[in-house]
């Protein structure tokens, strides 16, 4: 495949990609049935509260798997990615009506010339605050 | 009941086989807005050098966290869900998964540390193939907070 990155184009510091991604109630209930994931405090107002959260809070793991989209859309092929990792520090709230708009932006952390791989760390913030700490996809490159 | 720190160093066996379906790929590709045509296509991912469509990077949680269930679910553990917030997580893949797969996976329970209150418990959950080839590892920390005083 013809578009996959070279690690001559690439310099540490350079953003790859950037994408703005939407999150409503019917997301989460979708993400809920694909993953397995039922835990109320993603779905259920009345639970989300009772355990002190503001409102119903995406999982964390929709929101690391939403984010990695913009790396693997880059990197030409799923395969590529061959680690990532994001420590969850603050929720996402979820209200409803309407929805929460999560920006994703994508940067050269480090290459790696011997291993033919390039990090990739990602910035993942609500309103202009983050979300994801220390959140890094490793890329084979092309 | 407190979290039962004892339950670090812990290895399960080798949990039920979890058979990886095309469709099952595609809907959670949808779920997390993956459109990459490898996760949704045979043709396009063969394209790419795969067997069959490939998971997203983060699919792999579906198959660890049945192998976590192991620890979670077992009451004497003491692991209160309600009071559980997930502290990180690392998806290292060995190779793709893809529909097809045919994935075992051993749990470990790697630490059980308490730190001010919270008890941290990390777990490794490996996965092969069922002839053995390694697949992904997937570490998982998650925060218990204290039952309220």
């Amino acid at each position: 495949m013809g578009d996959r990155p070279q690690p001559a184009d690439l310099e540490v510091g350079q953003e790859v990609g950037r994408r703005e991604v939407t999150v409503d109630r019917a997301r989460l209930v979708r993400y809920a049935g694909a993953s397995g994931d039922f835990n109320p405090i993603h779905w259920n107002d009345r639970v989300a509260r009772s355990v002190g959260l503001p409102d119903v809070i995406a999982h964390g793991m929709w929101t690391m798997g939403a984010a990695v989209s913009v790396v693997v859309d880059w990197a030409g092929d799923p395969g590529a990615v061959v680690d990532y990792q994001v420590r969850f520090t603050r929720p996402v709230p979820v209200p409803d009506p309407g929805s929460a708009t999560v920006e994703v932006v994508a940067v050269v952390g480090a290459l790696d010339a011997e291993a033919g791989t390039a990090r990739i760390d990602l910035t993942v913030t609500l309103d202009g605050v983050r979300v994801l700490g220390k959140a890094q996809a490793v890329v084979r490159l092309g | 009941m407190p979290v039962d720190t004892s339950y670090a160093g812990r290895e399960y066996p080798p949990n039920a086989a979890y058979d990886v379906g095309r469709e099952k790929l595609r809907e959670f590709a949808s779920a997390v807005g993956a459109t990459h045509p490898a996760h949704l296509d045979p043709e396009a991912a063969r394209a790419f050098g795969h067997p069959d469509v490939v998971a997203p990077p983060t699919f792999a949680v579906v198959v660890a966290q049945r192998a976590e269930a192991q620890l979670f679910e077992d009451p004497a553990a003491g692991i209160d869900f309600s009071r559980v917030v997930h502290a990180d997580e690392r998806f290292t893949h060995h190779r793709p998964i893809h529909a097809g797969d045919r994935l075992v996976t051993v749990l470990h329970v790697d630490s059980i540390v308490e730190r001010a209150g919270l008890a941290m418990i990390t777990t490794r959950a490996e996965i092969a193939s069922q002839d053995g080839e390694a697949v992904a590892t997937v570490v998982s920390t998650l925060a218990v907070r204290p039952e309220e005083s």
